[in-house]
């Protein structure tokens, strides 16, 4: 996995390919949120051990509304400010389906791997 | 997740672009700013707080991109950028542009039109059911020596064929006709072309009348009830539309005919001209609708599903070998010779069709070239530009697509404009190409749109890619180490563009060498020496009612006191008679045989054109009297046996002898008849683009009805002979108010309409080859402009060094005229196997003609060296100091 995930400092990045799980995932279990808050819960939630780039998340998350897996619209946050907010449309539920098997799928295979060895 | 609502949201996001750019600054500049407190709000000061946030989230830039490429708009917004980037460029430089945008359109344009009346005419599909199984059969003699072996059949052969045949689902005859329509009280006569039909051919085409039906099986018969069939024209124009015409009666020809239907409008077959349809048998008379040795007729097959035209033609061509052996002694065909429909619609065209075609392609093909070389010298001048971004990782493909934008630019915009220049010259092509067939159907559709587009790409890609390629190609180190003062950097792409240019030249001698060709060969026809007078000379066609005029004697009354009236007329020098004057077309002719002299065997055919005169018309049109005498006014009624001869008749059945006194036995409808020779006169030519034919003159005063009703006045006048024709008219009309007359032409108008076509090609081929040049010239100039303002240092160098400015002069010629010289032999050795294609459109010219080839390759020359001239003199003036100055 060292091949996969570059430390840097006491923060892994996300593994490829599982950025899309991780955000429809986030979305599914909060609801509605903004960028900011995708990002923090995703960190948060893994102990802060995974830290999304602002640099990857926004054009997924261009790419979850053109897919159409997230839908936006503007709100007010707690500090009074406007923000873009998303949620999950019928679409994403069943994507985040697929890449959540798929993810299965693939982490028992490597970990079969690595139990063998 | 539709693909639908993908696109519908991608398409949204694309309209709602600025919006979308600020709502993500807005995001983003949120999440920066809550990232901010977050690091204040745990103690950090507020510029170090600014700081980790602004690192945390690195390149807002480029997050804005990945941002906005992830709708996939990306490669939209570069073209837009590229198109805005070869806007600006062409803009720089206003006149290139115009003129190159000039230059593709009428390229564009020209290949567009040409195209739409190809299609319409060659490779759209007849508008009948079913149209890939008709076939139009002929009759074919073996001994043919003259004509393309297709002739027209006979109604007996016709009707054997039909009744005897098995590989056709039916066939069908018609024949050209021409007719009196009148109203029932003979009011509003007028003279127009109609055409005979069998009662099945409009179901065998597929063709239903729009009101009204087709004819019967039982008014096809030669003594039928009379019955018209009306063409959409014609019910149009004279009966306003009004389908109560329907049932009614018309006059024609004087004999009440009852309308029984129309046609559809879209029906122009076999040409727009035809006005009504007449049962095909009513236009024989009974003994003449089972002959077979009087051909006229055309017969169109459909044939059996799975039969093919080879088995059926062969099927066909046996019984009529029968009917040969048959009627041995009578002129009747061996064989018969099939072809399809479509193709003996197109059968006089597609040879100048398609050299038209060629010729307007050659000419975009150069106009292409000659884009493509300007553009190679534009992008030289971007060389160290292109390098430079090349070295700093500019991909070659966005490179490459960048200069190309610039050529597809004007290609687009010369399409653009080619085509509006296409709709206005179609139909004008169309309409002034005489005998064009299918003329009605040529309009612009969707496929000669995507024809257009697809030209427009091509010459894009072909004018576009050799200088972008070559442009960004291998010499990326070399574009950057080239400076100013090199030279030899460029000797590739100097070959390159000296190439292309002896391309460029070569096709225009190609063109050039056509249209000389054709030209000639047009002039030969405006110029053939009819072998009568031709100034001063108006013409005017009539034809006496059979009914009316239905003996000798009324006709001969007829015709003399017409001509004493028009010898009196003031302003008329002489007036005569004849059947058909020279010049105006091809004429019937007659089998015959001389009674001094029998022909060797039956299958050498004599024959030769009949027409009929008056007394005075050979000394009217100045035909020379060679031996023995023409008519007086005893040759007429039954004293008609009396024959005069050309001179090519005797030359060629009486080896030259004196013929006079000699007998020829003439077969007029059944009855074999004998004619004495009184004189020879000297030859006449019916028709310019055919080989002259022999010629016998009958008596018109003999006033047999159906051979002498019919008759052309030729008059000669003391002034211009268009002013005599309502003075003639006047006196036709007094002596039989409701005769009408038409074809009213001067012998110079004749002369015109029949090389017309002729005429009309080679002028435009000539403008074709005209505009080629231009264009190589200004393509050879340009070249040489660009290399000597190249050289400019090496030739001031030369002249420091002491060279003579005459020398200079020379070296610069000769680097010009060599690629011409090449262009030259390429394009001569070209033009002697397209010389070849042309040959059926060249009358009295031959194909390797050496004089056209000459003067097309001096032209092409002249207009090389005056092209070489400019900038060689003006290398030869450069000054020494500045040009090494300017290094």
């Amino acid at each position: 996995m060292a091949a996969l995930i570059r430390r840097d400092g006491d923060r892994d990045e996300i593994p490829p390919g599982t950025l899309y799980m991780l955000i429809l995932k986030t979305l599914a279990v909060r609801g509605r949120l903004h960028g900011y808050e995708i990002a923090e819960y995703i960190q948060s939630s893994s102990y802060e051990v995974l830290q999304v780039e602002e640099g990857s998340l926004y054009p997924a998350l261009q790419r979850m509304l053109v897919k159409g897996w997230a839908r936006a619209e503007w709100g007010v946050t707690a500090g009074n400010r406007r923000a873009r907010y998303y949620t999950l449309t019928p679409d994403g539920k069943k994507q985040l389906r697929i890449e959540l098997s798929q993810f299965e799928r693939v982490m028992g295979a490597i970990s079969r791997v690595i139990e063998t060895a | 997740m539709s693909f639908a609502g993908e696109c519908k949201r991608r398409l949204q996001m694309l309209l709602h672009r600025d919006e979308f750019q600020r709502e993500l600054d807005e995001e983003l500049r949120l999440h920066l700013d809550l990232r901010r407190e977050q690091q204040v709000a745990r103690g950090a000061a507020p510029e170090a707080a600014r700081q980790v946030a602004n690192r945390r989230f690195g390149n807002v830039t480029r997050i804005r991109e990945r941002s906005y490429m992830a709708w996939g708009w990306n490669w939209l917004e570069q073209s837009v950028r590229n198109l805005k980037y070869g806007a600006r460029t062409l803009r720089r430089s206003p006149s290139f542009s115009v003129l190159a945008v000039l230059v593709m359109a009428l390229g564009i344009g020209a290949t567009t039109s040409l195209f739409t009346i190809v299609r319409a005419v060659l490779l759209r599909p007849l508008p009948f059911r079913d149209p890939g199984n008709l076939v139009m059969l002929y009759e074919h003699y073996r001994q043919n020596t003259g004509g393309d072996g297709f002739n027209a059949v006979a109604p007996g052969d016709y009707r054997d064929w039909r009744s005897q045949t098995h590989s056709f689902e039916d066939m069908a005859a018609m024949r050209g006709y021409g007719g009196i329509i009148s109203g029932v009280q003979s009011e509003l006569p007028e003279v127009v072309q109609s055409a005979g039909g069998s009662a099945n051919l409009f179901s065998l085409l597929g063709v239903s009348p729009v009101y009204g039906r087709t004819f019967t099986a039982a008014e096809d018969q030669p003594e039928g009830q009379p019955v018209v069939l009306l063409t959409w024209s014609l019910f149009q124009r004279r009966f306003a539309g009004d389908p109560s015409i329907i049932g009614k009666q018309v006059h024609l020809d004087t004999i009440p005919t009852t309308v029984v239907g129309v046609l559809p409008s879209w029906f122009a077959y076999p040409d727009a001209k035809i006005q009504f349809w007449l049962p095909y048998a009513q236009t024989f008379s009974p003994a003449d609708y089972g002959i077979h040795d009087g051909h006229q007729s055309m017969v169109v097959a459909r044939l059996k599903p799975g039969v093919s035209a080879t088995a059926a033609t062969r099927e066909v061509s046996a019984l009529q070998y029968q009917i040969h052996v048959a009627h041995a002694s009578k002129p009747v065909a061996e064989d018969v010779w099939s072809r399809p429909m479509i193709e003996d619609l197109a059968k006089d065209v597609r040879t100048p069709l398609l050299v038209l075609l060629g010729a307007v392609g050659c000419m975009l093909l150069i106009a292409c070239l000659n884009l493509t070389n300007l553009l190679v010298a534009r992008s030289a001048t971007r060389r160290r530009e292109v390098a430079v971004r090349g070295a700093l990782g500019g991909s070659r493909v966005v490179l490459v697509c960048e200069q190309m934008t610039e050529s597809l630019l004007i290609c687009l915009a010369g399409g653009g404009l080619g085509l509006l220049l296409s709709l206005a010259s179609t139909y004008w092509l169309a309409a002034h190409w005489r005998n064009l067939p299918r003329a009605e159907s040529v309009h612009i559709d969707g496929w000669v749109l995507t024809f257009t587009l697809a030209l427009v790409v091509t010459t894009a890609l072909l004018a576009g890619l050799v200088p972008a390629v070559s442009s960004t190609g291998k010499g990326l180190l070399t574009g950057l180490r080239d400076t100013s003062r090199t030279v030899g950097g460029g000797s590739a792409r100097v070959r390159l563009r000296k190439t292309m240019l002896a391309a460029e030249i070569a096709l225009t001698v190609v063109l050039l060498i056509s249209a000389s060709l054709l030209f000639k060969s047009f002039l030969h026809l405006r110029t053939t020496d009819l072998g009568c007078r031709i100034d001063h000379v108006i013409t005017m066609k009539f034809g006496l009612p059979e009914i009316q005029y239905d003996t000798r004697d009324k006709v001969v009354r007829f015709h003399e006191a017409l001509l004493e009236r028009l010898r009196r007329l003031p302003g008329v020098r002489g007036a005569g008679l004849v059947s058909v004057p020279p010049g105006a077309g091809p004429s019937g002719d007659r089998v015959f045989s001389i009674l001094e002299r029998p022909a060797p065997s039956y299958s050498l055919q004599y024959d030769a054109i009949a027409l009929t005169a008056d007394p005075q018309y050979f000394n009217v049109m100045q035909i020379p009297l060679v031996r023995g005498r023409v008519f007086t006014q005893h040759e007429s009624l039954n004293n008609d046996h009396y024959i005069v001869v050309s001179k090519k008749f005797v030359d060629q059945y009486l080896t030259g002898d004196d013929p006079v006194g000699k007998h020829v036995r003439v077969v007029w409808d059944t009855k074999p008849e004998v004619y004495e020779i009184l004189g020879e006169v000297g030859n006449t030519v019916n028709d310019v683009t055919k080989p002259l034919q022999p010629t016998m003159y009958f008596p018109i005063l003999s006033g047999i009805p159906d051979r002498t009703s019919e008759a052309t006045i030729v008059a000669y006048t003391a002034a211009d002979p268009l002013t005599m024709s309502m003075p003639i008219q006047q006196q036709i009309s007094a002596l039989e108010p409701e005769l009408p007359v038409y074809n009213a032409l001067t012998m110079d108008q004749i002369l015109g309409k029949t090389s017309a076509s002729q005429g009309f090609a080679a002028n435009l081929v000539l403008a074709f080859a005209a505009l080629s040049l231009l264009l190589s010239a200004v393509g050879l100039y340009g070249v040489l402009s660009y290399l000597t303002t190249q050289r400019t240092p090496d030739i001031g160098l030369r002249i420091a060094v002491g060279a003579q400015r005459s020398q200079l002069l020379r070296l610069i010629l000769f680097e010009g005229l060599r690629p011409a010289l090449i262009g030259l032999i390429v394009g001569v050795a070209a033009s002697t196997l397209t010389a070849q294609l042309l040959r059926s459109m060249l009358y009295g010219t031959r194909p390797l003609d050496p004089a056209s080839f000459a003067v097309a390759g001096t032209m092409l020359m002249a207009v090389a060296v005056l092209a070489c001239l400019i900038p060689a003199w003006r290398a030869s003036r450069v000054d020494p100091i500045q040009a090494l100055r300017t290094e």
